[in-house]
């Protein structure tokens, strides 16, 4: 009797094994949860995390575990959390990062240690371009998309002499590059600020000054916020066109209010894309989150999708990890952008972009809402540097 | 140059100069008076701009939720002084660092506990929307004039309670010789709490006033914290006057820096170098002029301090 119990035991036990070994998929998260950038990882979180809600808790069916981390916006801290999460926490796969300075500094370690990255927001281009990996998977943009989006739209639309603005560093000069891409009138002015600056009414006037007949800024976070409402104070809104890319967003209407009423901006996402994934998305965080969602969390929702996705295309399985980053190559999700998630060669999205506009919406509540596509299927310039092997 | 141009850009100095000198008053007196060096003065400039947007929010209205604003920054000044810095005194300076800028990650941290991650929102009143043409062809915002009277104002007060007052008698004789004033059987500790209580309230009027204009978010006054610095050791610390002289002058160089820099570089260098070092050489000049002062005059303009 006791023989048979144990032998029962056994065989249950041996049959429940290598179930046990794929029961279970972890996943690390990390993004800016701390200092002024801390929204956009809250946002980018909840995003994700509402993903794994949708499919009912359990990324490819297996039960889920997400570590989130803070990387405090600091390259050596992301570097630290990173290699805990590899090390001592033994993730599955790494999502998440909000900056691309945190992105290039946990990059290489992470892959090498052979645990795949599936950016939810930062898109560098040396990661599109030379320094691709089949480790690596984007599922928001190039950081050049929506510069270059905008600087078509610019063109469209006739503007002859634009004033571009952005702060001093890396991704301020990468966002002009972008929009000269397309852009091809007058440059009335290329001015570049303080990172972080507080007061912009000396720009502001020297803008005036040049008389342009638009205006194109990126200003990203409390930046925005600040120049937003300063440009709008200063009464040039109705005069000079306010257009932007990161700068008027979800995570800063709040903060800019009336003041950014009028103005332009491009994105891949809008909360008004019609499609079902995008209906139960937006409606989904509301009710859950109880604020709106930006694109920050749309593309964090399709991150948990693709996840998903691949887990299941792969069998269930995630040991494996370069068969699981080949299933999401052909794993079909259905993204938030409406129809299926589109992957270039370089493992970035192939997606468009659309032209939003900031008024209020039928509550009285400031939305940034769709006017259309203005870069249709566009991937990136980078892609045809990228060797993928 | 068009001088009309760099006349408005004066005003747009004169107008940062002021701001700074409402955070400088307070933090002079700090420093000059009690020897602290008191790195949270930046914090409740933050929530001097936070109760701001909480007052606003909760009576709809900008004057109310600034006569409540001020106070109640005033109330958390005081707090912060009974409760913290009054251990600090005789410690070192190094020590005194180390506790206030505990004290700056501890108000960073509250404020997002209380409000959230996301930026606030604070409103102009009404009646000082829009711009008024005080320059030809540069309309300028009212509420930047506002700004600017009301620190005018702020300055004539001060100016009035440090040299026609008896508190300000104290207030003098406090910054020139500490020792001296509590021997002569004045309660030093009362001084204390109101000098910090005073800056405290200036550091909650400043915040409150650039609410409007900047983005109220946790962080938004360890930035401004390093001008503010920069303003009373060029002033000379514990000096009201100097901590004004300082301000406009940092205010008009920062801006006028900024505005003419760039220009005048693209006429020697070509114009990508010009456009990247433009800036970077702008944001330095404040820090060059305090160099400059300093050479001459190493306790800054107006020094009070006696041994």
């Amino acid at each position: 009797m006791i023989g048979r119990i144990l032998a029962l035991g056994l065989a249950a036990g041996l049959l429940a094994q290598p179930a046990m070994a794929q029961d279970k998929v972890k996943v690390g998260f990390i993004a800016t949860f701390s200092g002024p950038g801390g929204v956009l990882g809250q946002h980018l979180y909840d995003g994700f995390m509402l993903g794994v809600d949708h499919v009912g808790g359990k990324l490819g069916g297996l039960a889920t575990e997400v570590v989130k981390e803070d990387d405090q916006l600091k390259p050596d801290v992301g570097l630290q959390v990173a290699k805990s999460l590899v090390e001592r926490d033994k993730v599955d796969i790494i999502s998440g990062i909000v900056f691309s300075n945190v992105m290039m500094a946990i990059y290489k370690p992470t892959i090498d240690a052979g645990v795949p990255i599936v950016s939810a927001n930062a898109g560098p281009s040396p990661i599109a371009g030379a320094q691709c990996s089949p480790m690596f998977v984007n599922t928001s943009w190039q950081n050049d998309g929506p510069h270059e989006a905008m600087g078509k739209h610019v063109q469209d639309k006739g503007f002859k002499n634009v004033y571009l603005m952005a702060p001093n560093y890396q991704a301020g000069k990468d966002s002009l590059t972008g929009f000269k891409r397309f852009y091809k009138g007058k440059v009335a002015d290329e001015v570049y600020t303080t990172v972080n600056q507080l007061d912009y009414s000396a720009e502001i006037a020297q803008l005036r000054a040049a008389k342009p007949d638009a205006v194109f800024v990126f200003y990203p976070g409390g930046m925005g916020v600040n120049f937003v409402k300063q440009y709008a104070q200063a009464g040039l809104i109705k005069d000079v066109p306010l257009f932007s890319a990161f700068t008027i967003d979800a995570t800063t209407l709040d903060a800019q209010g009336d003041a950014a009423i009028g103005t332009f901006q491009t994105a891949f996402w809008a909360f008004d894309l019609k499609n079902p994934v995008n209906d139960k998305f937006v409606s989904g965080f509301q009710a859950k989150f109880k604020y709106m969602p930006s694109t920050y969390s749309a593309q964090a929702y399709d991150a948990a999708l693709l996840i998903d996705a691949a887990i299941k295309a792969n069998g269930g399985k995630v040991a494996d990890k370069k068969a699981l980053m080949a299933a999401m190559k052909t794993a079909k999700v259905d993204s938030v952008r409406g129809g299926q998630l589109k992957l270039n060669t370089n493992n970035f999205p192939i997606q468009s972009y659309y032209l939003l506009e900031t008024a209020k919406g039928a509550d009285g509540k400031l939305v940034s809402s769709n006017r259309g596509v203005v870069l249709a299927d566009y991937g990136d310039v980078y892609a045809k540097d990228c060797p993928m092997k | 140059m068009d001088p009309l141009l760099f006349l408005t850009q004066a005003l747009n100095g004169l107008q940062l100069g002021i701001m700074l000198f409402l955070l400088a008053a307070g933090l002079t007196l700090v420093f000059g008076i009690m020897n602290l060096v008191n790195l949270a003065h930046g914090s409740l400039y933050m929530v001097g701009a936070y109760l701001m947007a909480a007052f606003q929010g909760w009576t709809g209205s900008f004057v109310l939720g600034l006569l409540l604003a001020v106070p109640a920054t005033l109330v958390v000044g005081v707090l912060v002084e009974l409760i913290v810095l009054r251990r600090l005194y005789d410690r070192d300076h190094l020590d005194q660092v180390l506790a206030t800028f505990g004290l700056i990650l501890f108000f960073n941290e509250l404020v997002r506990v209380i409000w959230g991650p996301a930026a606030l929102f604070v409103s102009i009143p009404k009646a000082l929307e829009g711009t008024v043409v005080i320059v030809p062809g540069a309309p300028y915002p009212i509420y930047r004039l506002a700004i600017i009277v009301v620190g005018l104002a702020v300055a004539g007060f001060l100016s009035w309670l440090v040299t026609r007052t008896r508190t300000g008698a104290l207030i003098r004789a406090g910054a020139a010789n500490r020792t001296m004033v509590a021997a002569l059987g004045i309660d030093i500790g009362l001084l204390f709490t109101l000098v910090f209580g005073l800056g405290a309230a200036l550091a909650g009027l400043a915040g409150a006033m650039a609410a409007p204009l900047l983005s109220v978010e946790s962080g938004m006054g360890d930035g401004v914290l390093i001008l503010t610095f920069v303003v009373i050791v060029i002033g000379g610390v514990g000096s009201i006057r100097g901590a004004f002289v300082a301000a406009v002058l940092v205010g008009v160089v920062d801006t006028v820096g900024r505005a003419f820099l760039p220009i005048l570089l693209r006429e020697i260098f070509n114009r990508s170098v010009a456009n990247a070092a433009g800036p970077a050489l702008a944001s330095m000049l404040i820090y060059l002029l305090m160099a400059a002062i300093l050479a001459f005059r190493p306790r800054g303009l107006f020094s009070v301090r006696n041994g």
